[in-house]
């Protein structure tokens, strides 16, 4: 049994369908790239997953065996599923370390506490007593992706994690990536980014116009195909 | 020095605002709700004292135990049951929801309790002052709201800051999705502020019950000056609802000094100049 599995999935925001037939699994422990152009439906397929979309019948979103298609997403954080939104969404007013806390609210335990966060991320720490606010772009993803290991996530999904930061600051938030998969979370990672995605995953899938077009490992698939997929010629 | 002891009396009045608009800028800071029943929820709290006073024949005082945890409980209640459905509606139909409430307990008040003001009696204590000269007096009840506003207030601040649940409310006043992917729930969240706010303002309801008369239709004026101390003071800004209930005191005590009947005006006239010159208020929250 894979650890998420989803079966023809059919999603979108109210008339607009974005997702088409698409199916997918991920295995425990596997870290899992998608790419795809910007519209593709990749964002959606990970909002799809976090609970943020629902989808019916539930049961073509199964997470460990069980069918989650209609929980909420609060309810899916409990299961272990940690959501690391596309533009951060950290909590403006409060600290850095408060952040971290609301994190931990589903009192999931595991490997990831604060301390181990503050470790892997040291930054974070020298601005523990920093309202959220005041924070540059790459520090607030940092706090994000931080914030989603404090309920020690059994599925970590991230969600262009790269958008909109010097490719310096990227470099250092991908330096982050192998101590959390090292850590047993499984990955599953949205980037367009075709590059950095390549580098760090077992597998990719690739999506366009709201399918699943290519899947593969990073060392299978050519970079002419990967090139056809991703702009569909 | 008349002036003085007006303006002493205006501050003592803002601490019996604070308690009324504390409640009130806590819903919607957290769920973005605007309670139009809010002030009846107050008068109502003064009516459930008034029976119990009735029915066991004690200090009023007492009664404010009882009647915080049964307004909490009917707050979580009514938010769950309720308020929460006409919130997914959109945020209009939420509105109502709240107006719909509002006509209902003045009604239900009107049918127990007939249209007459009531009173509760505390005692000695609605009349003793501490003079300090000829033309200055603090009374001791305007002096134990007061105080009681600020205890609450300094309690409201520890809560929001120190706990998780209080830390769950500041989360999901800035960012309602986000803190639903922290596995924060809600909808029990909505209905927890809900109760915190219906208890305090269970305090204010008791509180102006005592200091003055009150009657069914009696909520909506507390509800305007709920409002507009928490206008004043800036929304989002827990202390700024003391300033802002203190500023609209002040208002109003002179207005009356002016002229009889005049204090709820220049009160009204206070607030729209805030509205104008300054519309985040005084103590607008610094983010964003």
């Amino acid at each position: 049994m894979s650890l998420l599995e989803l079966e023809s999935i059919n999603s979108g925001y109210g008339h607009f369908q974005a997702l088409f037939d698409v199916n997918l699994r991920i295995e425990e422990k596997e870290t899992h790239a998608i790419i795809g152009a910007n519209g593709a439906g990749k964002s959606t397929l990970l909002r799809t997953i976090c609970g943020l979309i629902k989808t019916e019948p539930a049961d073509k979103v199964r997470f460990d065996g069980q069918a989650i298609g209609a929980m909420s997403p609060h309810k899916r954080v409990g299961l272990g599923i940690s959501y690391v939104p596309e533009g951060r969404w950290v909590f403006p007013s409060l600290t850095v370390h408060e952040n971290l806390q609301v994190g931990a609210h589903s009192k999931r335990t595991g490997v990831w506490n604060i301390d181990k966060v503050y470790e892997l991320f040291p930054l974070l720490a020298r601005l523990k007593n920093r309202q959220a606010f005041g924070l540059s772009g790459g520090e607030q993803q940092a706090l994000s992706i931080a914030r989603g290991l404090m309920s020690n996530p059994r599925l970590l999904l991230l969600d262009e994690v790269s958008l909109g930061l010097a490719p310096v600051v990227v470099e250092k938030i991908y330096q982050a990536m192998p101590a959390i998969v090292d850590s047993g979370t499984t990955v599953l990672l949205v980037e367009q980014d075709v590059g950095q995605a390549m580098k760090f995953a077992d597998r990719v899938t690739c999506m366009l116009e709201g399918r699943l077009v290519l899947e593969g490992a990073p060392g299978e698939i050519s970079q002419e195909a990967i090139f056809a997929a991703y702009f569909g010629v | 020095m008349v002036w003085v002891n007006d303006i002493i009396q205006g501050i003592l009045l803002g601490g019996l605002y604070a308690l009324f608009a504390a409640g009130l800028a806590l819903v919607f800071g957290v769920m973005k709700l605007v309670n139009l029943a809010h002030g009846d929820f107050s008068i109502l709290a003064a009516y459930l004292a008034l029976a119990f006073v009735g029915l066991l024949h004690i200090n009023p005082f007492y009664t404010l135990i009882i009647v915080i945890i049964i307004m909490a409980i009917f707050g979580y209640v009514i938010q769950r049951g309720l308020f929460n459905f006409a919130m997914d509606a959109g945020p209009m139909q939420a509105i109502l929801a709240t107006f719909g409430i509002a006509i209902i307990i003045q009604n239900l008040l009107l049918e127990g309790f007939t249209a007459n003001s009531k009173g509760l009696d505390a005692g000695k204590i609605e009349n003793a002052v501490i003079t300090i000269s000829k033309q200055i007096a603090i009374g001791w009840f305007p002096l134990t709201t007061l105080i009681v506003s600020v205890v609450v207030l300094v309690a409201l601040q520890w809560f929001l800051g120190r706990t998780r649940t209080g830390r769950a409310f500041r989360a999901t006043a800035d960012n309602q999705r986000a803190a639903q992917l922290m596995g924060i729930d809600n909808r029990h969240l909505y209905g927890m502020a809900m109760a915190v706010a219906l208890a305090i303002v269970a305090i204010g309801g008791v509180f102006i019950g005592i200091r003055t008369t009150f009657s069914p239709s009696a909520g909506p004026l507390r509800l305007i000056f709920a409002y507009e101390a928490v206008i004043i003071g800036g929304l989002g800004s827990l202390w700024g609802t003391l300033v802002g209930g203190i500023v609209l005191g002040i208002a109003q005590v002179l207005g009356d000094h002016i002229h009889q009947g005049y204090g709820i005006l220049v009160g009204h006239l206070v607030f729209l100049a805030i509205l104008a010159f300054r519309p985040q208020g005084l103590f607008a929250r610094q983010v964003q």
